[in-house]
């Protein structure tokens, strides 16, 4: 399973990382793409809509499945991938290359609440018999 | 093809012509349409081809096995829809007066006390009209119990993390908050997640026994204890009944509220075949609840039983008495087996559950929990498969239809991966079974040799591989008719 260590991770399998200038972006990992399968339709948050910790923000729907993206972190979102739209496939290539959204998070200390590469591997594990 | 498209004007299907013709007169006339509908013009005998063709292109249990059991649709006996097919049946008018419907009221308490004493439950209401509604029935009564004590506080319902989907929906549909607990590696509810996750705030565990994973959960008695000594009550889903039919009943598992699915375990017509029926049984406390309404026997006579006696019920699943027409089948169905039958059914699901999961096994399969007896169904895993040949769970069940067979359920539960869930159900005879079993053997020889011609299935039926996203992104549902 490929998880990268530079990235940090939610139990409802996003994965997030802290830009430059301070924003961080957000897309779904291997294991969510795997399970997922074959994306089909791509839906984004508006851009300038202030999302909380937890809300559902974004929908990737594969042939077997229409699933919710939660925020990982408060904030406001600033930029969408819509390259997507026509290619959702790109999901399932490259899910770490193919974000989703980028947000200005309200308080960068909520990153350090996210899950690190390993504790997300242990997660997926727990997940699978 | 579809019907349109052997359209020719003026060809006309006389068996379905109306044989009087009435003027309307009484319809506005901003009402009428001026441009006749859109209807397919086309012989009798051609109609005729075009739905014996499609029937054809079908794949059915009466066509081959079908390993999806009485998860999908177990054979539906002949002899069920003759009889609730009697015209006595058919033409009685669901608001008809009792006295004038005592053989229909009769069907119906009778299968009202069959379900009762199979269950073990202190009472049965018929009316919720599919499995969802039976659920959602279900945890409302929970609700409605906890409320008519003032006890306000219990706002979570546990539900293991190997339920049916529709366990934690139903749950939130009722104002809940599920509190999902984790499974053993044996495939049980864990019980110290259990103890961890029960507490004053519980109203109930929503539980299926035998799992989804096709196994029973030994610490059944122990689980009731813990929820029902925190107050919490426990509701049984249905769907697995099959495997224990007349051999254990959920009222002594101590579950105060069941759904059961008459569309599974009763054989009656399901999914394309049939609208679905799922009966709720309740323990002595949620009795008050009940929805209405029931069929009462009283000197002899049979009579609706409504909100009038039963005051706190949660009130109407549908107009009248749910899927009558299921009910019957339901009814006939258990008729025919009989008590002695009834256990039978659960004897010969889980023998052949358990013949097939041990051949299966020998022929080079790996089953998700060795360990344990199957109940009615079983799990087998694909991972490794797809790991050295890249074949996954999805292409052999296409090339299973290849072969004649039917796709047993994939990649549910959701816990295994790469997995099939198999359930032979009772009817199925050993020679079914073992040229199943070849089939498997065969599929799992090719993906070794020839992964490509599994990868690429099927290759024998009407459709070819779907391209499934194509399929999704540019839906077409609609026809049109081309200028010609």
């Amino acid at each position: 399973m490929h998880i990268p260590s530079h990235l940090k991770y939610t139990k409802s399998h996003e994965w997030i990382r802290l830009e430059i200038d301070g924003t961080v972006t957000i897309g779904i990992s291997q294991h969510a793409q795997e399970l997922l399968g074959d994306m089909v339709f791509v839906e984004y948050p508006k851009i300038g809509r202030k999302l909380k910790q937890g809300e559902e923000c974004a929908v990737v729907e594969s042939v077997k499945a229409a699933a919710d993206v939660y925020a990982p972190m408060t904030g406001e979102v600033t930029e969408v991938n819509s390259e997507l739209e026509s290619e959702p496939e790109k999901i399932n290539q490259d899910p770490y290359a193919a974000w989703l959204f980028k947000l200005k998070p309200a308080d960068l200390n909520e990153l350090n609440e996210l899950l690190d590469a390993a504790a997300y591997q242990r997660i997926i594990e727990s997940e699978i018999h | 093809m579809l019907i349109f498209e052997h359209s020719q004007p003026g060809r006309l299907n006389y068996s379905q012509s109306p044989t009087i013709i009435t003027k309307v007169t009484d319809i506005p006339q901003n009402l009428v349409r001026k441009i006749p509908p859109l209807l397919p013009e086309v012989s009798e005998m051609d109609t005729v081809r075009h739905y014996t063709r499609l029937s054809q292109k079908n794949f059915s249990i009466d066509t081959a096995f079908y390993p999806l059991g009485s998860c999908t649709m177990k054979y539906n006996p002949r002899a069920c829809n003759s009889l609730a097919m009697l015209p006595q049946f058919l033409a009685r008018h669901p608001l008809a007066p009792e006295d004038t419907g005592q053989g229909f009221l009769a069907c119906m308490y009778e299968l009202q006390e069959i379900l009762q004493d199979v269950t073990g439950m202190a009472g049965v209401s018929l009316t919720p009209m599919a499995g969802a509604q039976g659920e959602l029935v279900g945890v409302a009564m929970i609700r409605a119990y906890h409320e008519s004590r003032k006890d306000y506080i219990r706002t979570e319902i546990i539900v293991p993390d190997a339920a049916h989907g529709t366990n934690p929906a139903t749950a939130v549909m009722c104002g809940y908050k599920v509190v999902e607990i984790s499974t053993d590696k044996e495939g049980n509810v864990d019980m110290e997640a259990l103890r961890t996750a029960v507490g004053p705030k519980t109203a109930g565990l929503m539980l299926t026994n035998p799992s989804t994973l096709g196994v029973f959960e030994k610490n059944i008695s122990k689980m009731s204890e813990v929820v029902h000594q925190a107050g919490g009550l426990l509701y049984y889903d249905g769907a697995n009944l099959n495997a224990i039919l007349g051999k254990v009943k959920p009222g002594d598992m101590g579950f105060d509220v069941i759904h059961i699915n008459l569309h599974k375990t009763f054989s009656t017509p399901h999914g394309g075949g049939g609208p679905g029926s799922a009966p709720v049984g309740v323990s002595e406390r949620l009795l008050p609840f009940i929805p209405v309404p029931v069929v009462a026997l009283e000197n002899g006579t049979y009579r609706w039983v409504t909100e009038k006696e039963i005051p706190q019920s949660i009130g109407r699943m549908s107009a009248h008495m749910g899927n009558a027409g299921v009910l019957l089948r339901a009814y006939i169905y258990a008729r025919l087996l009989g008590a002695e039958g009834m256990h039978r059914v659960a004897e010969f699901a889980t023998l052949n559950a358990n013949y097939l999961m041990v051949e299966l096994g020998k022929a080079g399969f790996e089953i998700a929990y060795p360990t344990r007896r199957a109940s009615h169904e079983f799990i087998i895993t694909l991972k490794n498969l797809k790991e050295k040949t890249g074949v996954t769970a999805m292409n052999v069940a296409k090339r299973l239809l290849d072969k004649g067979y039917h796709a047993p359920t994939t990649y549910f539960p959701l816990l295994v991966p790469e997995c099939l869930l198999i359930e032979p159900a009772e009817t199925e005879s050993k020679e079914t079974l073992d040229a199943f079993v070849v089939a498997m053997k065969e599929i799992l020889t090719e993906a070794y040799t020839e992964p490509e011609l599994v990868k690429n299935a099927p290759h024998n039926t009407p459709v070819r591989k779907l391209d499934d996203v194509k399929a999704a992104r540019e839906l077409d549902l609609i026809w049109k008719k081309t200028p010609s």
